[in-house]
């Protein structure tokens, strides 16, 4: 029994659940379709940011240095940034970016934009372990 | 020759550098006979980007400038100066004329390879007009040079794709756009080079300019030549040859039989290794020791510069690195390849050389 599983058991929701035809581990192939088509939206705005220059007030994209993305490892998120004295999530560097080589201004964690770049810049680096805190 | 270092060169090259990190290479040609001896610079990848108006992107300005200044303090004066391609990043005039308003300062004898986005606006018209010939050869003391125009592609894809000629430049500008198309030298400048050689002598050395590697390196960017190895033959015969390339704004070094291959970095922008793109297979030349990691906080780091000199045909060439040792990748007459002299010995690399 895991935690979720006692805890409803204890609130009393776990007999309900469980008469329920839908339960809750179990997902269709419309699910997986639904969660890979959103997923896949995100990644598609993300490329078309990360090639735009939009982002930007110069003209310059995220893809003039970082073709395909490389060289922004997302897998070592977050970690400690010598030049920010923090250790910072990968979003704080795209925005470093925005602002710098790119001159624009600084997106909010959660604006869909930001959401988009790194749901592209994760898709890009797909199979590569985890380094979490490396350089 | 096998003992050569930096300070034998300093000595006997007689070559001095003002201290300091210079966005372009500096090449030394040296023979027995001393009054021979002559150096030329090379500046390479500027990407000078119009924003609008008299505005162009800042970074990419302060880079070209930087390797111009630097070039007109070198004693001895380089005898000349070449450019290595990718002057423009949208091949526009206004980038085209202000690129060459930043290298008018320089005193020197200019000469031009063009890129992929110098090209694909106007097909070099414009570039022929004000900068230089697409593709042509010239002897100097002795040393043969050929420039080749390396960016040419499929018919098809210049001339039949793309509703607008913007379109076309906007396309092939992407380094990793599916949609762009393998650059390649072409047969009717291979008739040419062939002819070009018919006429130069087995013994001379062989410098060649091109803006992409004239070897694969990786398709996907377009480190590649599609008919690198057609063009390898023509120079196969010859007994000193050494290929410079711009494009991949990174250091890369490698020894295909008798040719010599080495890469200049940009003044723009480094970029990462191709090994980096976890989706794809790549193959970097092997030889190559990949140069350390860019700090994205210092906007010069991994530009760097170098300078070469051809001792006795074969090249020796020094990279600075603004925030890293100065490296050197000399001809080993041993090994008959170019080789790091420090960090060649995969037990000897240091952590930054290690890419993610």
């Amino acid at each position: 029994m895991d935690i979720l599983t006692r805890t409803l058991a204890a609130s009393g929701l776990a007999l309900a659940l469980a008469a329920t035809p839908a339960a809750a581990d179990e997902f269709t192939q419309q699910d997986l379709k639904l969660w890979e088509s959103q997923y896949q939206a995100a990644v598609k705005q993300g490329r078309e940011l990360w090639t735009s220059a939009d982002l930007g007030t110069n003209g310059v994209a995220c893809a003039q240095c970082h073709p395909n993305a490389a060289n922004t490892h997302p897998e070592t998120y977050p970690k400690f940034q010598k030049q920010l004295g923090k250790v910072a999530p990968v979003w704080e560097m795209v925005n470093w970016c925005i602002r710098n080589p790119l001159e624009g201004k600084d997106l909010a964690a959660d604006d869909p934009k930001m959401i988009a770049i790194q749901a592209y810049i994760h898709w890009e680096r797909r199979g590569v372990k985890l380094a979490p805190g490396k350089h | 020759m096998s003992k050569f270092n930096r300070r034998d060169f300093l000595k006997s090259g007689g070559a001095l550098l003002a201290a300091g990190t210079l966005p372009l290479s500096l090449i030394e040609l040296a023979f027995a006979d001393k009054r021979q001896n002559f150096t030329f610079a090379y500046i390479s990848d500027s990407h000078i980007q119009h924003i609008k108006g008299k505005e162009f992107v800042r970074n990419w300005d302060r880079g070209l400038m930087r390797a111009v200044a630097e070039t007109n303090l070198m004693d001895p004066k380089p005898d000349f100066v070449m450019y290595g391609g990718d002057l423009a990043q949208l091949g526009t005039k206004p980038e085209i004329d202000h690129g060459l308003e930043l290298l008018a300062p320089l005193t020197h004898k200019k000469y031009f390879v063009i890129g992929e986005h110098d090209y694909y606006l106007d097909l070099g018209e414009y570039w022929q007009q004000v900068a230089s010939p697409l593709y042509y050869s010239f002897d100097h003391k002795g040393v043969h040079f050929v420039v080749l125009n390396s960016i040419l592609t499929y018919d098809e894809w210049t001339y039949k794709r793309w509703p607008t000629a913007e379109e076309r430049m906007l396309q092939m500008a992407g380094l990793d756009n599916p949609n762009g198309s393998p650059f390649m030298v072409g047969d009717k400048q291979r008739a040419w080079l062939r002819q070009d050689l018919a006429k130069v002598g087995k013994d001379t050395p062989i410098v060649v300019f091109s803006h992409s590697p004239l070897q694969k390196i990786f398709r996907g960017w377009n480190f590649w030549t599609e008919d690198a190895e057609q063009v390898q033959a023509l120079l196969r015969p010859f007994k000193k040859v050494t290929v410079f390339y711009g494009h991949v704004h990174q250091i890369q070094y490698n020894q295909i039989g008798n040719i010599s291959f080495h890469a200049a970095m940009a003044t723009a922008w480094p970029w990462p290794y191709p090994s980096t793109y976890a989706q794809v297979q790549t193959r970097l030349p092997k030889l190559t020791v990949e140069m350390n990691r860019a700090d994205p906080f210092f906007e010069r780091d991994a530009t760097g510069w170098q300078f070469i000199d051809v001792w006795s045909g074969n090249a020796s060439v020094h990279y600075s690195l603004p925030e890293n040792r100065t490296r050197t990748v000399a001809f080993n007459t041993r090994t008959r390849r170019p080789e790091d002299r420090q960090y060649q010995d995969p037990a000897r690399h240091v952590p930054p050389q290690t890419h993610f």
